[in-house]
């Protein structure tokens, strides 16, 4: 593999955006986590939902925050590195993001600054909505982000002009099928990585004998959300993998590991595919299994790489393992969550100290989910950068030399590596410390927020209305 | 082809980018400004003071960023790919040095035994995003080459003996700028303390862009001969009210009016914006793409049309709201 400006662009579009990735997903459940305690308080008047609610606040910051900031040099991303890309489709793609900047700062400006500082200045019912706008503004953020890139995997409602794509049929865009499958899919995996993280510290706390009453709560909302939340996900997976058979065979094949065509077809469940050879090593497959997930029988026809020009082929091994280990993940959220709830039915679940283990090592299976399926989806995708239209070595700007992602590629990794070091470490404090013994005003609670305009209470006193304290 | 004149709707965001871009210059010219004279100071006091006056209006200031990139990308797309393409590694230099602004500020109250990397950080960070903001506009002026509808340079067309002097004096733009901004919100031996530099800023800005001028009629030619001021002699009329105003920044620092240097940078900024547009109009991408022939397709422009009529107002409304709410003097420090 040699180094050339796409390749290095793409390890860097990779780079950023995993790192981008992890904290919108984390914040976007978050949100709908605060909202709902917050409800809850609202609605009983518990001041455990009030301890809750005041801990996971600053942690919402800070992530938010770093997912601001690791945003902006995405959205630059399209222009330095995919300058064909941002040519041809930036009459669709360029809006879609647009909209994602405008619900973005909508939010930003307003109801997350009530959210952070507002506690004492508003009233409760009117903090209750800020805590819902941003969850809904969360959400709808991940939506733009998502009808872009589903119409980067299956595009539609779109013509070509003079070599453009440009935008005939803004419903089909923006509220195609495949969005409509694709958007349920990031946010139930957003909200299940959150609640295996909450779920996850509350079973710190109890491991560590702190902070019981929080704990608990957390666990037993954690777990029960999840428990209810990863069957439907593993539906909302299933139309997803559907849409790619029909759609992308291509990818769908590689996911795989199908090299020729099969009636029936087998499923490989594990194995080492040998794309040099078109074969796979070490393979355990079931016979036919490949058929009844494909088409919901036992006999029928699935086609394999073999069906496709070889320069339509995506990449095999990683699609492959990928998809394994989403899928593999998916799984451990269900077993943990599903036993958890068994053992609180049984009334053990706080006592359990091997489960409470198992739930604080299964923290991290939701940003795993979403990194590994986000891999699946985007190098499945290739070697197109939109699918069918417009191929990822023909989009890089064509001015680019390798010295230059060279320099970008080492920047980022030295730059991220830093700054998301600090901001993990302080998350880190802040979730080892646990919720404060009482509830207090939550000032200070900064992080990085280079947009996060508004006032705060560590600003200084200014004017002659005697600061904001 | 693309049409020869642009579309109302490619006005509208034309001029929707125009006001942003020069909103932003003058918003976060001064935080950036302030950041820049951060590091010409060793006084703890001076500099608690100083992050003081900007601290609750940088981020909001960096939006306009953000608004200025997605509206482009969205409507021009050509110019987002050229502009973007042609400066590479400025673009790089620009969101490192915005990310250590943003991470120094929150950072340096948290450490002690790191405070001076993230003293250094806010400075150095804040200095070259001035630096390359000015680079790429003196680079522009120079004209980029541009080839279907993609930047056909190379990597460091942009660091020319010309650019180089526009990139200095916009550093030294906006420290006069934050300068200003320093006398408008401070009281006391900070003020005093900016006071005394605003007559050297002004000069120096004077120098550096008389200079950049000399350097265009001779070692680097072109930048202001292919303009079309030569089609326009009246453009010169904003060449001359920037001119009167630095005159006007000097006179109103020696009489201390705290609110004149802030307020005629200001002009100085904007007569020098205007007189940009009157050397490149009607070209985005001076001398290649124009604002008809970059417009992204009716059905692109309208679509986020209905966005913008919420949300540009919101934006603005806030920004009001935010510099009304801590208008006045800072007393005391940050924290």
């Amino acid at each position: 593999m040699d180094l050339d400006p796409v390749i290095l662009s793409r390890i860097q579009f990779g780079f950023v955006i995993s790192f981008h990735i992890i904290f919108p997903a984390f914040t976007i459940g978050l949100a709908a986590w605060l909202a709902t305690i917050e409800g809850a308080r609202l609605a009983t008047g518990n001041l455990l939902y009030r301890r809750v609610f005041d801990f996971w606040l600053p942690i919402f910051a800070v992530s938010f925050g770093m997912g601001v900031v690791t945003g902006i040099v995405m959205a630059f991303q399209f222009g330095t590195n995919w300058g064909v890309l941002a040519v041809k489709t930036g009459a669709i793609q360029g809006p879609l993001l647009g909209y994602e900047g405008f619900t973005a700062f909508m939010l930003e400006a307003t109801f997350f600054g009530v959210m952070l500082l507002g506690r004492d200045r508003v009233s409760p019912r009117f903090y209750f909505f800020s805590c819902c706008m941003v969850s809904l503004g969360t959400m709808f953020s991940s939506f733009w982000i998502l009808a872009n890139n589903s119409w980067m995997q299956v595009p539609l409602g779109h013509a070509v002009v003079d070599g453009k794509i440009i935008p005939v049929d803004w419903m089909q865009i923006v509220l195609g099928p495949i969005q409509m499958v694709r958007w349920p899919h990031m946010l139930l995996a957003a909200l299940l990585t959150t609640a295996m993280c909450v779920s996850a510290t509350g079973a710190w706390y109890l491991l560590r004998r702190v902070h019981f009453d929080e704990g608990r709560m957390m666990l037993h909302w954690g777990l029960g959300l999840a428990a209810v939340l990863i069957p439907v996900q593993l539906f909302f997976g299933h139309l997803t993998g559907l849409y790619v058979l029909e759609h992308q065979p291509a990818k769908f094949a590689a996911i795989e590991a199908r090299w020729k065509n099969e009636q029936p077809a087998s499923e490989v469940l594990v194995a080492i595919p040998d794309e040099a050879n078109q074969r796979n090593l070490y393979a355990i497959t079931v016979p036919k299994l490949g058929s009844l997930i494909a088409s919901g029988n036992l006999t029928a026809p699935e086609r394999g790489l073999e069906s496709f020009p070889r320069e339509d082929w995506p990449p095999v091994l990683i699609p492959f393992w990928t998809f394994r280990l989403m899928v593999g993940m998916g799984l451990i959220m269900l077993a943990v969550s599903w036993l958890g709830n068994f053992l609180r039915w049984r009334s053990k679940l706080e006592s359990s100290r091997w489960f409470l283990w198992c739930t604080l090592a299964a923290f991290p299976t939701g940003f795993v989910a979403i990194l590994t399926g986000w891999y699946t989806a985007e190098i499945g995708r290739q070697p197109w950068v939109v699918y069918g239209l417009l191929r990822t070595k023909d989009a890089v700007t064509p001015s680019l030399t390798t010295g230059d992602v060279l320099t970008s590629l080492i920047i980022y990794v030295a730059v991220y590596w830093l700054f998301i070091s600090f901001g993990i470490y302080y998350i880190y404090k802040l979730l080892r410390q646990g919720p404060r013994a009482k509830t207090q005003a939550t000032a200070n609670i900064t992080g990085s927020r280079p947009l996060a305009v508004g006032a705060r209470t560590d600003a200084p006193p200014v004017g002659g209305s005697g600061g904001t304290q | 082809m693309s049409p020869a004149v642009p579309s109302d709707m490619a006005l509208f965001w034309a001029a929707v980018i125009a006001i942003s871009i020069l909103v932003y210059v003058i918003l976060d010219g001064f935080d950036l400004g302030v950041g820049i004279l951060y590091g010409t100071t060793r006084e703890e006091n001076h500099r608690l003071n100083m992050m003081g006056t900007i601290a609750p209006f940088w981020d909001g200031n960096e939006t306009w960023l953000v608004i200025i990139g997605a509206s482009l990308f969205a409507t021009f797309p050509v110019v987002y790919a050229v502009f973007l393409g042609a400066f590479y590694l400025p673009v790089l230099l620009l969101l490192v040095g915005l990310i250590f602004r943003g991470v120094a500020f929150e950072f340096r109250y948290r450490s002690v035994k790191t405070r001076w990397l993230w003293d250094a950080g806010f400075f150095l960070g804040s200095t070259v995003v001035a630096f390359v903001q000015g680079a790429a506009v003196g680079a522009l002026m120079r004209g980029l080459p541009v080839a279907n509808d993609q930047y056909a340079g190379t990597s460091f067309e942009w660091l020319h003996p010309f650019s180089v002097l526009t990139g200095i004096g916009l550093v030294f733009g906006y420290a006069l700028l934050g300068a200003g901004w320093i006398v408008l919100k401070s009281e006391g031996d900070l003020r005093d303390w900016a006071y005394r530099r605003i007559p050297w800023l002004a000069a120096a800005v004077f120098l550096v862009l008389g200079l950049a001028f000399a350097v265009s009629l001779t070692v680097d030619t072109g930048a202001i001969a292919q303009s079309h001021f030569k089609d326009r002699p009246w453009g010169w009329a904003f060449v001359a009210v920037a001119t009167a105003s630095l005159v006007g920044v000097v006179a109103g620092a020696r009489a201390r009016r705290d609110g004149v240097a802030y307020a005629l940078t200001v002009v100085f900024i904007a007569a020098a914006y205007l007189a940009l547009g009157v050397m490149f109009w009607p070209y985005m991408v001076p001398y290649a793409v124009t604002v008809a022939s970059a417009a992204a397709p009716e059905a692109s422009l309208r679509f986020l049309f209905y966005g913008g009529v919420v949300v540009l107002p919101v934006i603005a409304i806030y920004t009001f709201g935010v510099y009304w709410v801590f208008r006045g003097k800072v007393r005391g420090g940050y924290r």
